[in-house]
């Protein structure tokens, strides 16, 4: 109906307003004494998150690190939240764009909820919409600085995909943000396969944590797994893996050549 | 008296003469010339009787691969090798200059050469040279003293280990090597784990491929073990070569008379 559209229009604007502001540069585009600068850096980022696919849902890991810089500042973000009934977004990245992302999407269940129409807003939908938001907002060359990872299971189809502060999207049975491409990833492909059950499916996300624990310096031991079904999303509590450090060449490492290291 | 100029030996280490003039050449635009790399995947690793060092084979020049099947794991001494990433001349003629030098310590010595005394000449080869040779290596072998495995890093530090990986690869075989390495494994299990290291290099990493090289050292002696797997065949070839059908008629039509010049002068003809 078009009133209802011109109604949506108009809230789109008042939201892009309220979050964002309206354009602080409108006069530097007429009278530009300065350069129009963005943030160029992110400041309290999140590492790695990791998804699999398995025979029941889509298992999504992170842990609950946010670093200023070199140092672990914040130990309890939580970088994994439901939305909706059916998705999962995790977040790498400059946590306060991620705080923001999740107010957009919150009002993109809101306003979806107030059509009343039983529909509600599925994984790929989601997923599609933030694709939207990130290339968007990098368009204005001044991105959103996370890369998001998305799962969820609606109507028997598991989905799980990932977008990149470019804009950049994709969809995978296996997925893995930051650090996590390079340390995870290797081991996904040679140890994933379509049927894992869910302790399975835990067991290869905790392998590839520890392995991100031992050798990612922004990772802290304290991870969450969030298990999304057709039931719905369920993210445990943080919990921390079993290390170990009693090799006998770290105990001993000059056995032989004394005065060495 | 005659006044002689005391000749001194060189001193050996960087020469940091020529670094001004260099900076000034690239800053007015001169390229430095492109070097080979070994964009690479090298491992080692402890096990039960000895160590194991692993490879791939892929050297890069920029974007290209320049050597398909080129041999990283270096002799250094009957019982001691060593896998090297980084600059390839730099590995090689480090690897190169400290194996002869083993060997001369060998015969003033008359003893086995110890995985120490390697890591020594190489450490303070490389920090003499502060970082300018670009030579990562992972350094295996057994002496009387027992196994030992090291990574040595352009700078001249080192590191002890119970299992190592270096080169563009190491991220994907350290991934693999902290989520399947056991102490005191046997030489199967190892071998099985360090392929696996390996193969995750050639194909999660882009500056690594083609195949594995495995070096197994052990008291008794070592088994060097060149292309242990190809992963990477070629997959589209043909024993005998292609061969097309042959022609069975062949016709040509000059188009020329197809072409009438209704207006205007016609083309001249060349």
């Amino acid at each position: 109906m078009r009133w209802e559209e011109e109604g949506m229009k108009q809230n789109a604007f008042i939201m892009g307003n309220k979050l964002m502001g309206s354009n602080p540069h409108a006069f530097s585009l007429i009278m530009p004494s300065i350069p129009i600068t963005h943030t160029q850096t992110p400041y309290v980022t999140g590492t790695s998150v990791l998804g699999i696919k398995y025979k029941d849902g889509v298992l999504i890991a992170a842990d609950t690190a946010g670093s200023y810089g070199s140092t672990t500042r914040y130990k309890s973000v939580e970088r994994l939240r439901p939305i909706g009934q059916n998705t999962l977004v995790g977040a790498t990245g400059e946590m306060s764009d991620f705080q923001t992302i999740l107010q957009i999407l919150d009002r993109l269940i809101i306003t979806n909820a107030m059509f009343d129409d039983d529909n509600t807003l599925g994984p790929p939908d989601i997923h599609s919409y933030l694709n939207r938001v990130m290339y968007n907002q990098r368009n204005k060359l001044d991105p959103f600085w996370n890369t998001l990872m998305l799962g969820g299971v609606k109507n028997g189809v598991k989905y799980l995909g990932n977008v990149t502060m470019l804009g950049l999207h994709y969809v995978d049975d296996h997925v893995a943000t930051g650090f996590g491409i390079h340390l995870a990833q290797p081991i996904f492909r040679n140890e994933w396969n379509e049927d894992m059950t869910l302790e399975q499916g835990t067991k290869l996300l905790e392998k590839c944590m520890l392995v991100l624990f031992y050798r990612d310096r922004s990772a802290i031991n304290k991870m969450q797994i969030a298990n999304i079904t057709e039931d719905g999303v369920k993210i445990s509590e943080p919990y921390a893996l079993q290390t170990k450090w009693d090799y006998e060449a770290f105990s001993n490492p000059t056995v032989g050549n004394e005065g060495s290291w | 008296m005659t006044k002689t100029a005391i000749d001194l030996p060189p001193k050996g280490g960087f020469s940091f003469d020529l670094c001004r003039r260099n900076a000034f050449l690239e800053s007015q635009g001169a390229k430095m010339p492109k070097f080979r790399k070994t964009g690479t995947t090298i491992v080692g690793l402890v096990f039960k009787d000895g160590v194991i060092l692993g490879a791939d084979t892929r050297a890069t020049e920029g974007e290209i691969v320049c050597d398909k099947n080129c041999e990283k794991i270096h002799y250094l001494a009957p019982n001691i090798y060593c896998c090297g990433a980084g600059t390839a001349a730099d590995t090689e003629n480090v690897t190169d200059m400290v194996s002869s030098q083993l060997e001369l310590h060998r015969y003033a010595t008359s003893r086995e050469s110890r995985v120490v005394t390697a890591l020594t000449m190489l450490k303070s080869h490389l920090f003499g040279y502060q970082g300018q040779v670009s030579a990562a290596l992972v350094l295996g072998g057994v002496d009387v003293t027992g196994p030992h495995l090291h990574a040595v890093y352009p700078h001249g530090s080192t590191d002890t280990l119970p299992f190592a990986t270096m080169g563009s690869g190491s991220l994907a075989a350290m991934a693999v090597f902290e989520s399947r390495f056991k102490e005191g494994m046997t030489k199967e299990q190892g071998i099985e784990v360090v392929c696996a290291a390996i193969c995750a290099g050639i194909f999660n990493d882009l500056g690594s491929g083609s195949n594995v090289d495995l070096c197994v050292i052990t008291k008794g002696g070592k088994e060097y073990l060149r292309n242990y797997q190809q992963p990477n065949p070629r997959s589209y070839t043909h024993s005998k070569g292609y061969h097309f059908t042959t022609i069975l008629s062949s016709k040509i039509r000059s188009l020329r008379n197809h072409v009438r010049v209704v207006e205007g002068d016609a083309m001249e003809e060349e």
